[in-house]
């Protein structure tokens, strides 16, 4: 059947002799491996040495006055000065985030993993919508936040609007990575639900919700993180002054800490920019824990189905 | 006493048909509903606030000049609105992010995904995805304290970087963006199945070939997703260029030693100062948003496209 | 050497020489016979040949501290099909992928005694494992075409390893006529392998495999996930092959082993004192001789179905 001029399928006739270790040095391999290594070796080397300069940069800083000391805009003042203020603000933002953020996003997830017919044109935009939104620049949700949240709806520069803001900043992350832990629940748990008679809730609820608490938990607390580290849609609102009372309501003006830090930036005074260096500090100490909790908790609880 | 587990008796000869409403079923669903509808609202509300300023600011300036000036020069006295200084550093800033971000982000993930021991592989991955949380204003912050003097010592001279330039915004923000690029193009090799690989090695490839010619082009979609992910993020990234990028808008600056201002950068120094609202001022604000906002809508489509193709191709 | 057709290969032979070779071997170690024996029935092949290209003595292989098969000794003669048999969990696979130092792609993964080719070591220090593979290729359970055109896949060895190739096209013809693919593909050559129906994606993984001119062609479990149609091709794939080819196969079904083979080793696995499971050989000889007269009681358990 085949061609008989062809013969180059043939074994190779070098083959049997041929000693097994002639080509054994490679040097376009090992000059490929150093230089994927060495990539690495360079996002890791510049990422700690530039988190440790800040850390060497804000020592001085790095003590109670921080937070037991309000910021403030005066040369002279500085040496007593903290960012009480702007953590309290920070505080106060992230716990608005969570109560309104994730019970949203969470309802959304289920919605969308459980109850929603994907097969329907307006389900497929919704999941489409979430994920556009989840690349829109934050800078952008600062401008939702001016022109319909603080004048339109009349919530004005408090910080009711700026968690507002926040909570739909990072409300796709939230939905995604809740659908991600339902998704991983396996059907067959669902039907063994079903076929006790269970109503679709009960299994949503007593069954399929437990599994996924872990993928849940992870992405709310990479949420909560990404809300806190966020500057630029409060610059939006307007957030740029120095506030030297901490939040006492709903209706409160209010400063947080990137904006503090942003704040601190612009100033071209070197005691400023000290400053700074100990607020990201305290800022990097807070998300960065948050985010070694979610990791962990994702890597240690996630169940293997 | 016992407990019978035999089949209720009673209900031999029951109806099928629905005998109980189940109320807390529709109210749970309407309420998933109620939830899922805020994302379209908030899609909705981010149009509507766009839109309107947008159209005000369209009376009064004509979308020729918008898009054809040379000049941004809202807050002089002499006014233009031209809007392609701010694009061009955007890009400038983009360009240079992702000349540093994509080949460190991309070899990072090939030495993870191919070579490094589970061990090493299982330490460093999510040490990559903690340090993709780093707020922004951090990397702002190091760009205009720690790597802008450390350039100008190394460029002394006369036409060296200004105290706010494009380069230094873009390798902060390239630096910013390795961990997005490695972790994404990280999890799509992963995905490649191990069969590919065994195919390969059986065919005597180096672990280079398989690395090159198997895994990455099977992950490719995956990648490029990740790199879009990466230009979306640059491109409306704020704190960094705010911070270290400059000012300057009245004129077009190619030169990444030149500090200028991106949309971006615009949008948050003109808001941070007082402006009146309903002034052209305040509409071109919304103007430089609307087109933000289209350019990352234009890079989202194209990136869940790609993910949606790696999906299919191995789920 | 002997030329031999396919058709001479699908007749058994009768009248090849019936003196046993004993092999020295310990009570423990299994029964290896690799003489033909004489029998009239027709399973298996006779052998043309009985010069060994590869030599196994003495090899386990190692999970861990996991010694998944143990001790292992056995022949793969040179242009003849050798057929792995056992219940699943034997080793067989294992073994497989130790002749091609496969198993080296484990973390963990080691490998002890003795593995030859030709007389060289493989698993010495000096050896490059890459130079390995391109003399004993594999061919896998599940087809695993790469995400290339057709044209792609077969070209690919030949790319990595450097061949020298005058035509690639001639050659990518030829590996797929060899595969008895070509008729089937010829005209979509640049559409992608992933395309193609699953015997015909295996067929494609036995193109690619041969278009690199490799000695030997392990196969691991290759009909396992195709319809009976498309493994009937792959088989009588397999005797064309053989003319050329040193085929060394595992399959979980014995009737193919049986249909196929020229020598057939029969593994099992065994719960020592430790009630750790291992596999271990249990017979090695002539197809023809170990279906019908087989040595072991165990095998002759397994091949009229007292065991699993």
């Amino acid at each position: 059947m085949s061609a008989p001029t062809l013969t180059s399928t043939r074994p190779d006739p070098s083959a049997p002799g041929a000693a097994l270790t002639q080509r054994r040095s490679r040097p376009g391999d090992l000059a490929f491996r150093l230089a994927m290594q060495a990539c690495l070796v360079v996002a890791f080397g510049v990422l700690t040495g530039l988190l440790t300069w800040v850390l060497i940069k804000g020592w001085n800083r790095l003590d109670s006055r921080l937070w037991t000391e309000m910021p403030t805009g005066l040369t002279s003042r500085l040496d007593g000065a903290g960012v009480q203020s702007a953590l309290v603000g920070t505080l106060w933002i992230i716990s608005l985030v969570a109560v309104i953020c994730l019970p949203i996003g969470i309802l959304s997830a289920i919605y969308l993993e459980e109850y929603a017919d994907n097969t329907r044109w307006y389900n497929r935009l919704l999941e489409l919508n979430i994920q556009n939104l989840a690349g829109v620049p934050s800078i952008i949700f600062g401008i939702l936040g001016l022109g319909i949240i603080a004048r339109a709806l009349g919530f004005g520069f408090t910080i009711t609007t700026a968690a507002i803001v926040l909570s739909l900043l990072v409300l796709p992350v939230v939905i995604i990575a809740t659908r991600e832990a339902i998704r991983a629940v396996p059907q067959s748990i669902r039907q063994a639900s079903y076929a006790l008679g269970a109503t679709k809730w009960q299994t949503v609820s007593r069954q399929v919700l437990p599994s996924a608490v872990p993928g849940i938990a992870t992405g709310s607390i990479l949420a909560l993180s990404r809300a806190i580290g966020e500057a630029a849609p409060l610059i939006v609102l307007g957030a740029v002054t120095f506030i030297t009372f901490n939040p006492n309501g709903l209706d409160s003006a209010y400063t947080a800490l990137p904006i503090q830090i942003f704040t601190f930036i612009t100033r071209p005074q070197a005691e400023f920019t000290e400053l700074a260096a100990g607020a990201i500090v305290l800022l990097l100490a807070i998300v960065l824990a948050m985010n070694s909790i979610a990791i962990f908790v994702r890597n240690r609880f996630e169940k293997r189905w | 006493m016992t407990t019978s587990i035999h089949g209720a008796g009673s209900a031999a000869g029951n109806s099928l048909r629905q005998g109980r409403r189940r109320p807390v079923e529709s109210i749970v669903k309407a309420l998933l509903v109620a939830a899922a509808f805020v994302s379209i609202i908030t899609t909705v509300g981010i149009v509507i606030a766009l839109a309107e300023p947008t159209i005000g600011f369209f009376r009064q300036v004509s979308i020729v000049e918008f898009v054809t000036g040379t000049s941004w020069t809202p807050t002089f006295a002499q006014k233009a609105y031209g809007v392609l200084p701010l694009v061009s550093a955007t890009l400038v800033v983009t360009v240079i992010a992702l000349l540093i971000a994509v080949p460190i982000g991309l070899g990072s993930a090939i030495y993870l995904s191919e070579y490094a021991r589970p061990g090493v592989r299982k330490l460093l991955k999510p040490i990559v995805e903690l340090l993709a949380g780093v707020p922004t204003v951090v990397y702002g912050f190091v760009a205009l304290f720690a790597l802008n003097p450390l350039l100008q010592k190394w460029w002394p001279a006369d036409d060296g970087p200004a105290f706010q330039n494009l380069l230094i915004a873009g390798i902060a923000m390239g630096i910013m963006i390795v961990p997005t690029i490695a972790s994404i193009s990280e999890d799509s090799m992963a995905a490649v199945p191990r069969s590919l690989r065994e195919g390969a090695y059986a065919l005597a490839s180096t672990k280079m070939q398989v690395s090159t010619r198997v895994v990455v082009p099977a992950a490719i979609s995956g990648i490029v997703a990740a790199i879009v992910l990466g230009i979306s993020r640059a491109v409306g990234e704020t704190m960094i260029v705010t911070i270290a990028g400059g000012l300057t808008s009245d004129r077009v600056v190619i030169n990444p030693l030149d500090g200028a201002a991106t949309m971006t950068a615009f949008i948050a120094n003109i808001s941070s100062g007082d402006i009146p609202i309903g002034s052209l001022d305040y509409d071109s604000v919304f103007a430089v948003g609307a087109l933000l906002f289209l350019i990352t809508f234009a890079l989202n489509a194209v990136s869940i496209r790609m993910v949606r193709r790696f999906r299919e191709v191995y789920e | 050497m002997v030329t031999v057709t396919s058709e001479q290969l699908h007749r058994p032979n009768h009248e090849s020489e019936v003196t046993p070779v004993n092999q020295p071997g310990t009570a423990s170690r299994p029964a290896v016979s690799i003489s033909a024996a004489n029998t009239t029935d027709t399973a298996g092949h006779q052998p043309t040949s009985t010069v060994p290209v590869m030599e196994l003595d003495g090899v386990s292989v190692f999970y861990g501290d996991y010694e998944a098969v143990r001790d292992t000794a056995m022949p793969i003669q040179e242009k003849q099909i050798t057929a792995m048999i056992g219940p699943s969990g034997c080793g067989k696979s294992t073994i497989l992928r130790a002749l091609n130092r496969m198993n080296d792609l484990i973390p963990g993964a080691r490998v002890a005694g003795s593995v030859t080719y030709h007389g060289q070591d493989l698993y010495a220090k000096d050896v490059d494992p890459i130079e390995v593979r391109r003399r004993i290729g594999m061919v896998f359970q599940k087809p695993n075409p790469f995400p290339k055109s057709i044209y792609d896949n077969v070209a690919y060895g030949p790319r990595v390893t450097g061949m020298k190739v005058d035509n690639m096209d001639d050659l990518v013809e030829k590996a797929l006529r060899d595969a008895a693919l070509w008729d089937e593909v010829k005209d979509k050559l640049k559409s992608s392998g992933l395309s193609l129906s699953g015997g015909q994606q295996q067929r494609l993984c036995i193109a690619r495999t041969i278009a690199v001119r490799p000695e030997i062609i392990l196969m691991d479990e290759p009909c396992s996930a195709l319809d009976p149609i498309a493994t009937a091709k792959i088989e009588d794939l397999m005797f064309e092959l053989a003319s050329d080819y040193t085929i060394v196969i595992v399959t979980h079904n014995m009737q193919q082993a049986a249909r196929v083979s020229h020598y057939t080793a029969f593994f099992t696995a065994e719960v020592d004192e430790k009630q750790e499971r291992h596999g271990r050989l249990v017979e090695f000889s002539q197809t023809g001789k170990l279906f019908t007269n087989p040595a072991d009681k165990r095998t002759e358990d397994y091949i009229t179905g007292r065991f699993g």
